[in-house]
């Protein structure tokens, strides 16, 4: 089983989400940087936080024109598991994996803390360790995570049960003082309709010590390995 | 041959940085202003050797697949001779 991290210039999480893998996770991680294109040997992709190209342009959207975004399309094409975190949900949507868009916040502040996001779909590789409903308390920080779509698709995204994290309160409750953002209908993550690409705001590879103030990012890591180990098997 | 490019963000989608700005202008003392939209403007240089038709679907393209995310986005092209 082994890990990849992509590197984009800009890129600041690329090292929590390689140290989360290889001391929590305990699995082999290599950083790819955005010019490599060959993905042989990896079973699943990080694209990590941060600021890729300086949000220039909008937040992720010269990142998709890098070399290894091809070869990212291709590799979830196959079915491999590609994982977007914060500008790494910005960059899969900009190129087209995930729908939809992320705006600047509501608040027009950049929001730097704690939420809680509700699971809204434990059947997918990034959830199978989470029972429906849990509440997870995860970090934010951005600027740009208001998700829109347009009605139609997000009436696919419900109808395909594609919504995988909704902000929440710390009873689990979907309101609007949770939604730090603005997104739309409170979501915090989605994933593509086969599952195996999944991209959300908050960063659940902050949240994997104790230290930091909460452990529920785990859950996901862990049941993304769930996922690889059962496709070895 | 040059071309500008208005992007704009869709009608549908809300605008909290043109509120913003529209607020600020009505602190200013302007209190007939209906709606402020922010948008993006782009200036594209093409090669002298670019007939305008060309110069039109290359900036086309451009403008959809790159200065515009179609999600929330629309865009305006201008060729100026």
């Amino acid at each position: 089983m082994k890990f990849g991290v992509v590197v984009f210039p800009g890129s600041n999480c690329d090292h929590d989400a390689y140290h989360v893998i290889s001391k929590h996770v305990g699995q082999p991680v290599d950083f790819i940087w955005h010019k490599e294109t060959d993905l042989s040997g990896f079973d699943a992709v990080i694209v990590p936080g941060g600021f890729s190209y300086g949000d220039y342009l909008r937040a992720g959207a010269l990142a998709r024109f890098s070399p290894v975004m091809k070869s990212v399309k291709d590799f979830a094409a196959e079915g491999k598991f590609v994982f977007g975190i914060c500008n790494g949900f910005q960059i899969l949507c900009e190129s087209g994996l995930l729908p939809g868009a992320l705006m600047r916040n509501a608040g027009l502040n950049f929001v730097c803390r704690h939420v809680n996001i509700r699971t809204e779909n434990q059947y997918t590789p990034f959830t199978n360790e989470l029972e429906l409903g849990n509440v997870l308390s995860i970090p934010i920080a951005h600027a740009e995570g208001n998700y829109t779509c347009d009605d139609a698709t997000y009436d696919l995204l419900e109808e395909n049960n594609q919504i995988v994290f909704r902000y929440c309160d710390e009873n689990g409750e979907i309101t609007q003082e949770s939604n730090p953002n603005g997104a739309r209908a409170n979501i915090a993550g989605i994933c593509n309709q086969d599952r195996n690409v999944l991209g959300m705001m908050p960063h659940p590879e902050r949240a994997c010590e104790e230290l930091l103030g909460s452990n529920d990012g785990r859950n996901i890591f862990r049941s993304l390995t769930n996922a690889i180990a059962a496709v070895e098997a | 041959m040059k071309a500008n490019v208005y992007v704009t963000l869709k009608p549908s989608v809300l605008d909290p940085q043109g509120k913003a700005i529209h607020h600020s202008v009505e602190l200013l003392g302007f209190q007939q202003i209906a709606d402020i939209r922010q948008g993006k403007y782009f200036e594209i240089a093409l090669d002298d050797s670019v007939n305008e038709t060309e110069a039109g679907e290359v900036v086309e393209r451009i403008a959809r697949d790159v200065l515009a995310n179609p999600v929330i986005e629309d865009y305006r092209i201008e060729i100026v001779k």
